[in-house]
């Protein structure tokens, strides 16, 4: 998804004036935007605090500002920087951290992201998004341009099978139907889920849904996901995330406030170490129960 | 930068220092030594020197007070503003809430967050050439915050020679004296070192803050203001616990008899 996002700040460039800072990363991918840029493109160097409180500053002169860095370096590092500087004030800072989740995997847990979202969705005015997929990038990159607010977003690594076609992006959407319980998920997790969803008989399947943008209140569920899940009685939701302040807080708050959560409900989500060891993004998955085998292999059975 | 009328500046700092203790005596609240060493610097800046687009960050939040009363000094808050210091439902509490007064910008009180603010705006205003100024008002303790070092490293990598760092020196800080909590001594060289003109001066005496906004410079300052806390109040001067205590009505009087003879 870099590469896209580069690609997508590339075309933003020509048509809107912004400043994009990174924390000294991006090589072999962000190079193309830097040549763009020219001197609206700012390595900060590694002192993320100062990062977001000079686009803050930038923003509160009418220059929106982009602020790129690995995930847990762009969101927890200066939390209190997007909290007083950017959040508190309303200022069109874009947060951009790469690789959410478990993406940077054998590397170890400091450059893991696991609350980022929950986190960012706490702090005043701020959206979040996260695509599910490369083809997403571009077009939430065009809703952040337009909209002039602090905003979250979380890249990973793209996993939707070869040959999948998509429908078009969309804070929701179905992307495989079933008659079976609804899976809602968020991020690149739901890549991992389509090969094996595909190959099930559609009445037995699951209804899949992706979400990519948060908070539901600027994003509310379609009347055909709160269909779905009435006549199933079942909702699991997945995502690469703690519990804590994840998708599934928030969609299960919304159905309760709307009438009612379905009898059958499950939250998968990422749940730290477990065993104290590291490795890849899908040995992690495994471990926390939120791997795809592991996922349909619960819903299917009903537990 | 606006020519200084000293002779004008001299009672209208006596009238802002007497309207600043009633303000914090009123409210019952503390902070009132850092803002009397600020206090100076922050009227001098506003009525003195700053031209209309030239912008104020108050980093070091505490001394709201010193804001708010330059600000009511020059006739951009009312009476009735100031007389809501700290109360319910004010525009004016304890560590200024930015966005809704062309004076307050930045929400600022957790220290090491104007800096980096201030060398935001110096960066977009280079890039839309414009070649307004930019003066950022820290405490000396602030420098106890790693993210001001990261902000002093940008603003000196990047030369951006309009942000000017004005640093009120009363040697005190939360819970000791600076030299006893975290020593920052040679705090100039310090300076130095990053790639700034650092200037020592008297943070009492506006000619010499004048001299030194004045003196022609290619890199960005860093005017280090000797100062004293309680300034001009002889039962607070230099004193730790003016950080914190609100005056009692006998305090507030006897603050009074001590402004007035100033």
């Amino acid at each position: 998804m870099r590469n896209a996002f580069c690609q997508a700040l590339i075309v933003l460039a020509q048509r809107r004036r912004f400043a994009f800072l990174t924390g000294d990363l991006g090589f072999m991918a962000l190079e193309p935007l830097r040549e763009v840029m020219g001197e609206l493109f700012i390595n900060a160097g590694v002192a993320e605090q100062n990062m977001v409180s000079v686009a803050a500053g930038m923003a509160s002169e009418g220059l929106p500002a982009w602020v790129y860095s690995i995930a847990p370096f762009a969101y927890a590092r200066p939390f209190e920087q997007i909290r007083n500087d950017v959040c508190s004030h309303r200022f069109d800072v874009k947060i951009v951290g790469n690789g959410g989740g478990y993406a940077y995997g054998s590397m170890g847990a400091t450059h893991h992201a696991l609350e980022d979202y929950g986190a960012m969705l706490c702090l005043p005015h701020m959206r979040a998004y996260i695509p599910a997929f490369g083809s997403d990038v571009a077009p939430i990159v065009e809703t952040m341009a337009d909209t002039p607010s602090p905003s979250y977003l979380r890249l990973g690594r793209d996993e939707k099978p070869d040959g999948f076609t998509l429908p078009p992006y969309s804070g929701w959407r179905s992307i495989v139907s079933g008659g079976g319980p609804v899976i809602a998920v968020i991020g690149p997790i739901a890549g991992s889920l389509i090969s094996k969803l595909t190959a099930m008989e559609e009445q037995k399947r699951p209804s899949f849904w992706v979400v990519s943008e948060l908070p539901l209140e600027h994003n509310p569920p379609p009347a055909a996901f709160t269909a779905d899940v009435k006549k199933s009685g079942a909702l699991y939701i997945v995502e690469e995330h703690s519990a804590h302040g994840g998708l599934g807080e928030a969609l299960t708050r919304w159905l309760a406030l709307a009438g009612g959560v379905p009898p059958r409900f499950g939250h998968f989500h990422a749940k730290g170490y477990l065993s104290g060891r590291f490795g890849s993004q899908r040995f992690h998955r495994k471990e926390c129960g939120i791997d795809a085998d592991t996922v349909l292999g619960v819903i299917m059975e009903g537990r | 930068m606006k020519n200084p009328d000293f002779a004008a500046y001299v009672p209208m700092l006596k009238k802002a220092k007497l309207r600043l203790l009633k303000m914090h005596f009123e409210s019952g609240i503390g902070h009132i030594g850092g803002n009397l060493s600020s206090l100076d610097a922050v009227l001098f800046l506003h009525t003195q020197v700053m031209e209309k687009d030239d912008l104020f960050v108050l980093s070091k939040g505490h001394s709201a007070g010193a804001l708010y009363v330059t600000l009511w000094a020059a006739g951009q808050l009312s009476d009735d503003d100031i007389s809501q210091f700290h109360k319910d439902n004010t525009r004016l509490p304890g560590h200024p809430v930015g966005g809704w007064h062309p004076g307050i910008r930045f929400s600022t009180g957790s220290l090491g967050h104007g800096l980096g603010l201030s060398a935001g705006v110096g960066m977009a205003r280079r890039l839309q050439k414009n070649n307004t100024s930019v003066y950022c008002l820290m405490s000396d303790g602030e420098w106890n915050e790693g993210s001001n070092w990261e902000a002093a490293l940008f603003i000196a990598h990047h030369n951006l020679h309009r942000v000017t760092i004005l640093i009120d020196r009363n040697d005190l800080q939360g819970f000791g004296r600076t030299g006893e909590v975290a020593n920052m001594e040679p705090l100039g060289d310090k300076f130095r070192a990053f790639g700034f003109d650092v200037l020592s001066i008297d943070g009492h005496d506006p000619r010499e803050l004048h001299r030194a906004l004045e003196q022609p410079s290619g890199l960005p300052k860093a005017i280090i203001m000797k100062t004293v806390k309680g300034h001009g109040v002889s039962f607070m001067e230099d004193k730790m616990e003016w950080h914190y205590l609100p005056m009692t009505k006998e305090q507030y009087q006897q603050a009074v008899e001590d402004v007035e003879r100033l």
